[in-house]
């Protein structure tokens, strides 16, 4: 009865018995939602228009951020240097597609997908070769992002909000919005999906491949960099950061792979429940850390469910 | 000229489908076993069975495991560093709790905890397929090295929380611990890593491993033919982590010496599976040319700057390894995308018809 009580009752009383505590712990768990959507995006992206499983998106959030902070340390001005490592990830878009993708037209998925680790140890090496290992301190100020914090006294409670979390969440609506009308309104948007719908049928009215992947990884390069500076604003710039792109895993699970729209609802879905589990259920219960598993374990259990994700596109076999 | 086959004729279906129906295989697998045997434990320095043999045997059969699972039956898994992680969990309670018992049996024995896990975790793959499988599994590794951290009666509730393993004997000769032998230590590897090849060898080429295959090639097919799809993938995965289990035991018995959860980590997982696809998906020899590549390679990379008297910091050479490893894997994969072993393949075929290729 006890074990029963704590798990049934107790947390939900204690959510309603504070809810100013609740309202900061769903802001935290919208915060980090919003950046598990970010690169679960550039997942998506690239695995619509290649059926590339992208294992790098995480590194290459880790390597714009580098770039972006080592491009400042060289002296150059802030928003120089924020244009300086987008050309950095657009020339890693070109290499890549040049280098690696270009031979492996065509193999199946499963060997893709090892040369997208391959490119990912090849990134830490890279990376750690020429910025070091060490933790580095993101140029939130220079870059004009607010540091301040906005109080709130919700039910005569306390609320906070950090300046730069609200402006990492603008942003990503904002990009998101500006994805959205790009893959939709433009000509290169309407290639891109036409090329996730049916690949030969796009080559075959004069869609470049090649060029295509070139773009779909700079808009990955784009999207990373944006979550390298979201994310190192809270957590600082390091190589620990790669272990969020795990998190986006459970993200695409839930959404479904080729979904834009479940990426981003799965984001948030995931963002909030593991907080609020690891908050009242997995830190009195389960003796804490429940996030590095949660979002998998339930991710898990929606595909049980519903095997191609939530917002996925229907698994249709033929013999 | 030394691979010819003609005079060799086959007068029955049984001899055609022998384990070897080129002779020469069985001789050349004879030179390889007396060297592993005899001329390498007796050659072999301290720095080389610790580096490199020791390893190379335990890796291939982790690989094996993963590559019976994924390269036979065709189901991604990314949880293989949690199955290790179970198998030498359970091995050091079965210790702990009974000491009287024999190590090598111990050894043997956890891999059924393994498998059992493994059979827990396999259930979606009933219903879940591809890529979103290989992300259910990592489920199973994240809960898995969370658990091995949280729950201390797993290691005895040590201070430290990570495990020893304490000084075994096995007839009087000390097999595993701090004060144990690398030799004997090598040779009870290599004794369980041999009866495990050839158990996974005969598995594949029997009606499980027809199974497994018609599973991989098109699982709906396979169930038109009258497949058991549950049997087929529930088999694969508990023969798979069993496998993985015993040789997460070895890992942590015969050669760490001790481990801590975060070495069961995800970065463990990705090595295994670099292991079995540079080898070759679907092969059993590949798995021993993987493990040598991925083993061997990064210990040649940190003796090389300073053979040639290089002035490198060891944490720029650490740097460069990475890189070098990724620029490797995609090497591999660009010029073989089906494994070593099928390289191996294609040279044995074209030693056949040396030097008259018409």
């Amino acid at each position: 009865m006890e074990l029963l009580n704590n798990i049934l009752v107790k947390p939900f009383v204690d959510m309603v018995e504070a809810p100013d505590f609740l309202m900061q712990v769903l802001w935290e768990g919208l915060v980090s939602g919003i950046l598990y959507a970010l690169i679960a995006l550039g997942f998506v992206l690239i695995f619509r228009s290649s059926r590339i499983f992208n294992f790098a998106q995480g590194i290459m959030v880790v390597f714009a951020a580098l770039a972006l902070v080592g491009f400042h340390q060289l002296g150059v001005p802030a928003w120089i240097s924020v244009i300086l490592s987008l050309g950095v990830m657009f020339v890693l878009a070109v290499s890549i597609e040049r280098v690696v993708l270009r031979p492996l037209v065509g193999q199946p998925d499963i060997i893709l997908f090892m040369a997208t680790i391959g490119i990912t140890l090849f990134l830490i090496g890279f990376g750690e070769l020429i910025f070091g290992g060490e933790n580095k301190v993101m140029i939130t100020e220079e870059l004009g992002i607010p540091t301040g914090e906005f109080i709130f006294e919700p039910f005569g409670g306390f609320l906070l909000l950090e300046q730069k979390d609200v402006t990492a969440v603008v942003v990503a609506a904002v990009l998101v919005v500006a994805l959205l009308l790009f893959l939709n309104k433009t000509r290169m948007g309407r290639a891109i999906r036409a090329l996730g719908d049916d690949h030969q049928a796009a080559l075959s009215v004069g869609i470049s491949l090649q060029t295509i992947w070139v773009l779909v990884w700079f808009i990955a390069g784009i999207i990373a960099l944006v979550t390298g500076i979201a994310w190192g604003a809270r957590a600082g710039v390091s190589f620990a950061l790669e272990v969020i792109a795990y998190k986006a895993l459970p993200v695409l699970m839930l959404g479904g792979l080729e979904s834009i729209t479940g990426a981003i609802i799965g984001g948030l879905m995931i963002g909030l429940l593991e907080k609020l589990f690891e908050i009242y259920w997995g830190q009195p219960l389960l003796g804490g850390n429940t996030e590095t598993w949660f979002a998998f374990v339930l991710a898990l259990f929606v595909l049980l469910f519903r095997p191609q994700g939530l917002f996925g596109e229907r698994i249709i076999e033929r013999v | 000229m030394l691979y010819r086959t003609s005079g060799q004729f086959k007068t029955s279906y049984t001899a055609d489908m022998a384990l070897f129906p080129v002779r020469q295989d069985a001789i050349l697998l004879a030179i390889i076993l007396a060297f592993a045997w005899v001329i390498l434990p007796l050659t072999a320095s301290e720095f080389a069975f610790q580096t490199l043999l020791i390893p190379i045997l335990i890796y291939s059969l982790t690989a094996m495991g993963l590559n019976i699972l994924t390269g036979y039956a065709g189901q991604l898994s990314l949880g293989t560093a949690a199955f290790m992680g179970v198998g030498a969990y359970a091995c050091y309670k079965l210790v702990t709790i009974m000491p009287w018992m024999n190590p090598v049996v111990a050894i043997l024995m956890s891999g059924f905890f393994s498998a059992g896990v493994g059979v827990m975790f396999g259930i979606p793959s009933l219903r879940i397929k591809g890529f979103y499988l290989a992300i259910a599994t990592l489920a199973a590794q994240f809960f898995l090295v969370w658990l091995f951290e949280k729950w201390a009666w797993l290691y005895n509730y040590n201070a430290s929380g990570a495990i020893q393993v304490p000084n075994l004997d096995m007839f009087g000769v000390t097999v595993a611990g701090p004060t144990a032998d690398s030799m004997t230590q090598y040779y009870v590897v290599l004794a369980i890593v041999s009866l495990m090849t050839m158990l996974c060898i005969n598995l594949t080429r029997g009606t499980l491993g027809r199974t497994w295959k018609a599973t991989r090639d098109m699982d709906i097919a396979a169930e038109l033919i009258g497949i058991n799809l549950m049997k087929s993938k529930l088999t694969a995965f508990a023969i798979s982590s069993y496998i993985i289990g015993v040789s997460g035991a070895l890992f942590v018995f015969m050669w760490r010496g001790a481990a801590e959860p975060n070495l069961f980590d995800i970065p463990l997982s990705f090595r295994i599976l670099f292991i079995a696809i540079i080898g070759g998906l679907g092969s059993i020899l590949g798995n021993y040319l993987g493990a040598i590549l991925i083993v061997g390679l990064p210990v040649i990379l940190n003796t090389l700057p300073q053979t040639f008297g290089l002035p490198i910091s060891s944490a720029t050479v650490e740097h460069l390894n990475i890189m070098i490893v990724g620029s490797l894997i995609i090497f591999f994969l660009i010029i073989e995308p089906h494994g070593l072993a099928r390289l191996w393949a294609l040279i044995r075929e074209k030693l056949m018809i040396w030097p008259f290729p018409h």
